[in-house]
């Protein structure tokens, strides 16, 4: 037998996973310390290449990992213990699942011969995050687990991204084996996502293109997922075509908002413009978005008139929800090259001034218009200014769910990916705030805002006091109208205005939380005290509580009401009683 | 449209289901069997039939034989829905390829005297069916081939005294030259 002592690949599992954290160009692990990590938290003690952000409650790790992963493009590295500490992450795993961002969750699991015995903090971490997970594996043997977590981090990277899980028995932390780098083998030859586009398919997409009357392109995450240079082709696709294009929540940011082609988002609170676009058009190019629910409204009414082209890197996203004609698979980049490149040589911008004049009147209703007043802060109003006040500044923003989510997309326009971050398919209450404290991680300088409403952010508000001990200088700009604005404004157009449970009572003063925490509280009552507020909010190096008090009853328009389609939207001036209760009437609203 | 107060777009859709038989390919390692089961539980498909044996031991390899039945729009989620899985190989519609063969093994408890005793031996020969446990008072056949055939050969043991029945499930498999 040789002598391994002296062989610097043989370390402890424990430090095998610090070594492939650095291996990976891991600059930052969120997490949470626990009985079953504690020897990787004795290896991380012993380091410096590694800073460990230690978070609250672990959900507020998984989300400030994924607000890292999302504005950086890497993925985003979590650590937590077994049990309570895996099942705390199940939320922020299935809401990385549902908008593909790529995280690296480790979680320490009782010792392998206590597995399955009810132990102390036991819980089937794999089985528990097996659907929330694009893939999780469970390490019963230290030579195993180089490999597994080499291939965790490619898994979780390529292709669509997602989470996944490295469940790590404590045995197994403190067993001595065989490290190696990162090799190519480590990874299931059964894994091989498609990145180039077919060609033939590539080719039909350009003729359709190239004929198109009234064409539109939807644009959604998967362009910004594929990295800025997708965000550029799309840019470069739209200024050789001509095109309208309009986007998913998730896909802000890859077009600038600024863009003369630009027709603002999509979908159930999406401008009347692009829905109306969307529903006329003859030809549709979706990049990187996936037909949802929030997108299409009534499927059997959706853009009836169109040829579909699909571009998206996940298979089992075409023809899911819509049927479509043309599916190209693959990477959003790769396949807009190829796309781009073909049109230019082989096809002219089309004529389309008809098509253009026909949005100029559907942008001409204002579909996002609001009443001015001098004598409450309106949502609307509020984050047009915090927008404008902002303009010019290296500014990231992530939101909360619910109606400042929504007029966050609507009134806040963004010129460059990877600045906006949102829960937008699991639409996750408590998102922004943790996923604030990850992205001033990953950009220290940077101006960091999470728009916030008054009941979303206090799910997670204690990691106001992870911002303070890191010194994470984040804005919460919260629009405070006292109420679950969302629920309420259902419950309003659906369920007879009675609004059950969705008044916040007994709210906290958020500017003595603010001073309780050691960090800044600011509040602003009138139109007039605004400007000055969000100036003084940005000048402060730390982080800040700003309590912007709103009006109460404002409704977040304009709408698609359920089971209606893209036409048949509700837009702000016409949302009278009467036109709401005739809107939803086949609810029991309004009788 | 009337639907009834719901933020989500309720609507029923009308296309006929189909009967698919899907082989799948993947690496025997834990919980590969969960994955795919809790993908159907969990995206609400269904399983008719499901076997599952490791076809070849050296590279690890698993054959999974999934009947299920839903719309065409359905079947092909499920298709692309399996591929996607880390530890999966291929998907192949059996249905799709036209000239597959299935297969299913049963053994089916008998309990009877007289002439039940000698009816349903003479119908376990029309059915090529094999004696596999015999008392005085029972017997225990084996009979193999596609679900129907099997189907009714348990219909017709019914008034004979049946007792139990213990079915494997469809198997699959391409004719021809060619391997999956």
């Amino acid at each position: 037998m040789t002598d391994k002592s002296h062989d610097p690949n043989q370390m402890t599992g424990a430090a095998m996973i610090v070594r492939a954290l650095i291996d990976h160009g891991v600059q930052h692990v969120f997490g949470y310390p626990g009985g079953a990590v504690l020897p990787i938290y004795d290896e991380i003690f012993q380091q410096s290449e590694v800073e460990h952000i230690l978070v609250r409650h672990e959900q507020g790790a998984g989300h400030a990992a994924e607000g890292y992963a999302r504005s950086t493009g890497k993925p985003g590295v979590v650590l937590v213990t077994s049990g309570p500490g895996a099942t705390n992450m199940v939320t922020p795993l299935t809401d990385a699942l549902m908008d593909s961002i790529p995280l690296v969750c480790i979680t320490g699991q009782v010792p392998t011969h206590l597995i399955g015995n009810d132990a102390f903090q036991e819980c089937d971490t794999v089985g528990i995050t097996r659907p929330a997970t694009k893939h999780n594996w469970l390490v019963r043997d230290v030579n195993d687990l180089a490999r597994v977590l080499h291939e965790a981090f490619y898994v979780a990277t390529t292709g669509r991204p997602g989470p996944v899980v490295v469940d790590v028995p404590k045995d197994v932390q403190f067993a001595t084996g065989t490290y190696h780098p990162p090799r190519k083998s480590d990874v299931h030859v059964s894994y091989t996502p498609r990145v180039k586009g077919d060609a033939t398919q590539i080719r039909k997409a350009v003729a359709l293109l190239a004929n198109a009357k009234r064409p539109v392109i939807y644009s959604g995450g998967g362009v910004i997922n594929s990295g800025p240079e997708a965000s550029q082709l799309l840019r470069q696709l739209v200024e050789a075509t001509g095109f309208p294009i309009t986007s998913t929540l998730m896909g802000l940011g890859a077009y600038p908002a600024s863009g003369p082609n630009w027709l603002g988002m999509l979908g159930m609170h999406g401008t009347y413009e692009a829905n109306m676009t969307m529903h006329d058009c003859d030809v549709m190019l979706c990049v990187g978005a996936r037909f949802d629910d929030r997108i299409t409204g009534r499927t059997d009414a959706f853009s009836p008139g169109s040829k579909k082209i699909h571009i998206d890197i996940d298979p089992s996203s075409i023809n899911k929800n819509i049927r479509v004609d043309v599916p190209i698979i693959g990477d959003c980049g790769n396949v807009l090259g190829d796309l781009l490149q073909v049109f230019k040589a082989e096809a002219k911008k089309p004529d389309i001034k008809a098509w253009w004049q026909q949005i100029a009147q559907w942008r001409a209703r204002n579909s996002l218009s609001y009443r001015k007043n001098n004598d409450v802060i309106l949502p609307q109003y509020a984050i047009q200014r915090l927008f404008e006040l902002t303009r010019g500044k290296d500014t990231y923003i992530t939101t909360e769910v619910g109606q400042h989510q929504m007029w966050a997309a609507q009134f806040f326009g963004f010129e460059e990916p990877h600045r906006w971050m949102t829960s937008g398919g699991l639409g996750t209450m408590g998102y922004g705030l943790p996923a604030a404290v990850g992205v001033q991680v990953a950009h220290p300088d940077s101006l960091v805002i999470d728009i916030a409403g008054d009941a979303s952010v206090q799910m997670t508000i204690q990691e106001m006091s992870t911002a303070v001990q890191f010194e994470l200088p984040i804005k919460i700009f919260i629009l405070n109208n006292q109420y679950m604005g969302m629920v309420r404004q259902w419950q309003q157009l659906l369920h007879g205005n009675r609004l059950s449970h969705s008044y916040s009572e007994a709210l906290p003063d958020f500017v003595k939380l603010a001073d309780a925490y050691g960090c800044v509280g600011l509040q602003a009552h009138k139109p007039a005290d605004l400007d000055g507020a969000i100036k003084e909010m940005i000048s402060i190096k730390r982080p800040v509580l700003f309590d912007c008090r709103v009006a109460a009853l404002e409704n977040c328009f304009p709408m698609i009401p359920s089971g209606k389609a893209h036409n048949e939207m509700l837009l702000p001036e016409e949302a009278t009683d009467e036109a709401t209760a005739k809107a939803f009437s086949g609810g029991k609203a309004l009788v | 449209m009337n639907q009834p107060a719901s933020a989500y777009f309720l609507e029923e859709r009308h296309d006929p289901n189909e009967t698919h038989t899907l082989s799948v390919l993947v690496q025997n390692e834990p919980g590969v069997l969960a994955r795919v089961i809790g993908l159907f539980s969990g995206r609400g498909y269904n399983i008719d039939s499901l076997t599952v044996s490791e076809t070849e031991n050296q590279k690890h390899l698993s054959r999974i034989t999934i009947v299920t039945t839903g719309t065409p729009m359905v079947i092909q989620q499920i298709k692309h829905q399996l591929d996607r899985m880390i530890p999966v190989y291929r998907v192949v519609d059996m249905t799709l390829t036209g000239s597959s063969i299935e297969r299913e093994l049963a053994m089916v408890k008998v309990r009877g005297g007289g002439d039940h005793r000698v009816e349903a031996l003479r119908l376990a020969d029309a059915f090529r069916a094999r004696v596999i446990d015999a008392t005085t008072e029972s017997f225990v056949f084996e009979i193999t081939g596609n679900s129907s055939k099997i189907s009714q050969f348990i219909d017709l043991m019914r008034p004979l005294g049946l007792v139990e029945v213990s079915r494997t499930g469809v198997a699959a498999i391409t004719r021809g030259p060619e391997g999956m």
